[in-house]
């Protein structure tokens, strides 16, 4: 079992490396354990923070960009607002309407909940530079240094869309089914451009490894600069795997009442909010990880641990406030264009760009990183300029006070 | 340790399986088998095959069951309507198909035995397991290519027939 974990790593600030670090032959002593165990309570701790924070920051950036004031009673600037909002979940009635499936109603919330707080086990959040064989090289610190963490995202990620269907199912309301079976759909469209936009990284880097995707992207360049396409279509899969506007079709509030928590009250629909919140700050982080470098930051990583873990923790912040500020500037797609979108557009371009890539590596050839990026650039600027064309030429002046007098 | 986690994960896979079959209701069939690739996967995990555990869950448990219960949802199957439809020949048909199966895999498997496939208890003691992506890679595309393009063109094959299905006219 312990095939999963590398040796060596030391998730824990080196200063505790000499309590918490594993004896020599590589077996996991009594102190590895217990420094293992804190780790996983204080990052579902920080997950379950940022959560209710991010459900302040939400209101507060929305109430900001609609020249709103938002909460600001409840402590400072309104920041204890999530611990009031909490307590009014904890002692609202459960209840449990007499039409639904009971068991499936009850364990909808936790399937959700799960996946989306686990999936942060293998993100590294912080590191070191280490001497490894004569070599400096980039060492992360994760919960599980797993080979295979970008599968891992992949498989667990796609769990949670389980949560939202047997809740929308299991709600037995149509607008809750409604909410669920869209969620299916939607999720099973994106998670194939999710995918496919990582499988570029992998090439790159040469690894499945989340750690040694970072370590690469420390010794060469951030992958955002080479794979700009595969980014973005990760960054948009990401909202809608996250049923985030502009992709919240499963809970679209002008046509589904909440799509499929309608039914849910409570602490259950509290866990379904905070497995949206969980979600999007892996998301976030996940974006960091594999094209904006991790923990690094040209160099201002070394000035020690601390500094590598806040620079992973701003760029994850900064994402996260994205997610906030696109859901309050774009609004929702039609159910056909997010389907058109997925399929249609994300999908070939993920594919050719994971054929140009391997093409790119194979045969050493850097340019042709750019070619579909440099196209796609082209091409929405060609459908820009045309639609501003015939904007224009369509364009005719409002008739002005006197014309109209005169028409009439 | 290795042997409890196996029966456990084994176990619990058959559990899920039987569950799966026997349950009237579609979606909790559906949950069943979704439970099955999850001790599946525990399996794989248990053999060092890591790579196959995390496909498993990935492809299995994460898109096909979804889609499967789309369908089920979309359909709103109640148990009712499946009883009716239900024929009094589908035990024998079943009995039939899994009397199929046991033959046809265990002549492969007898087959692949006599060629020499299979590591003896010598070997066995000296071989190194390794489930990494790298070495699943080298032996998909360089021993195994031949199967692996007959699978892909198996596969081409089924998608091509689901769109000849569903589409209702072909211009």
């Amino acid at each position: 079992m312990m095939g999963l974990l590398s040796s060596t790593q030391v998730a824990t600030a080196p200063i505790f490396a000499h309590i918490f670090s594993r004896a020599d032959d590589g077996s996991a002593n009594f102190g590895w354990v217990i420094g293992r165990i804190l780790l996983v309570l204080l990052i579902v701790h920080v997950l379950l923070i940022l959560g209710a924070l991010m459900v302040w920051a939400e209101r507060r950036v929305s109430a900001w960009m609609q020249d709103r004031i938002g909460p600001n009673r409840v402590g400072p600037h309104g920041l204890l607002q999530p611990l009031a909002d909490l307590g009014k979940f904890m002692f609202k009635e459960d209840v449990i309407p007499g039409h639904v499936n009971k068991v499936m109603y009850t364990i909808a919330p936790l399937i959700s909940t799960i996946p989306a707080l686990i999936t942060f086990a293998v993100v590294p959040f912080g590191g070191s530079y280490e001497m490894v064989d004569g070599k400096e090289v980039a060492v992360s610190w994760q919960i599980a240094n797993l080979d295979i963490g970008v599968l891992y995202i992949l498989a667990v990620a796609g769990i949670g869309v389980y949560g939202i269907t047997l809740g929308g199912w299991a709600s037995n309301s149509k607008y809750s089914l409604l909410g669920g079976v869209r969620a299916s759909a939607q999720m099973i469209s994106y998670e194939l451009s999710l995918g496919l936009a990582i499988v570029p990284v992998v090439l790159m880097a040469g690894s499945l490894n989340l750690g040694e995707i970072v370590a690469y992207q420390a010794e060469n360049t951030w992958l955002v600069f080479t794979q700009p396409l595969a980014c973005f279509i990760f960054l948009v899969a990401g909202y809608a795997e996250t049923n985030r506007l502009p992709f919240d079709m499963p809970e679209s509030e002008t046509e589904l009442v909440a799509g499929y928590h309608t039914e849910f009250s409570s602490m259950k629909f509290a866990l379904f909010f905070l497995a949206e919140y969980a979600n999007m700050t892996v998301a976030a982080a996940l974006v960091v990880t594999l094209y904006l470098g991790g923990w690094t930051l040209f160099g201002l990583e070394q000035l020690g641990w601390g500094m590598a873990v806040l620079i992973f923790a701003l760029k994850t912040l900064f994402f996260m406030f994205a997610f906030i500020w696109v859901r309050w500037t774009i609004p929702r797609f039609r159910y056909d264009q997010l389907m058109n979108l997925g399929w249609g557009v994300f999908l070939p371009l993920t594919l050719v760009n994971v054929v140009l890539t391997a093409g790119a590596i194979a045969l050493d050839q850097t340019w042709l990183f750019f070619l579909l990026p440099a196209l796609c650039v082209a091409a929405a600027l060609f459908v820009a300029y045309m639609g501003l064309k015939r904007e224009e030429e369509q364009f005719q002046p409002l008739p002005t006070a006197a014309g109209e007098k005169g028409s009439a | 340790m290795t042997t409890v986690l196996f029966v456990v994960f084994g176990g619990s896979a058959l559990a899920s399986a039987l569950l799966a079959v026997t349950r009237k209701n579609p979606v909790a069939s559906a949950i069943w088998l979704v439970g099955m690739f999850f001790g599946l996967a525990g399996v794989y995990v248990v053999l060092e095959a890591y790579f196959v555990a995390a496909v498993q869950v990935l492809v299995y448990a994460g898109a096909i069951m979804v889609l499967f219960l789309f369908v089920i949802m979309l359909l709103d199957l109640r148990s009712k309507q499946l009883d009716l439809e239900a024929s009094p020949r589908m035990p024998i048909l079943g009995v039939c198909a899994a009397v199929l199966f046991v033959v046809v895999s265990g002549m492969a498997l007898m087959d692949a035995h006599d060629a020499g496939i299979f590591p003896d208890a010598a070997e066995r003691a000296t071989l190194v397991l390794d489930g990494s992506p790298e070495a699943i890679g080298a032996d998909l595309f360089g021993r195994w290519l031949l199967a692996f393009e007959v699978t892909s063109l198996l596969l081409l094959g089924g998608i091509l027939g689901a769109v000849i299905l569903t589409k209702r006219r072909l211009t």
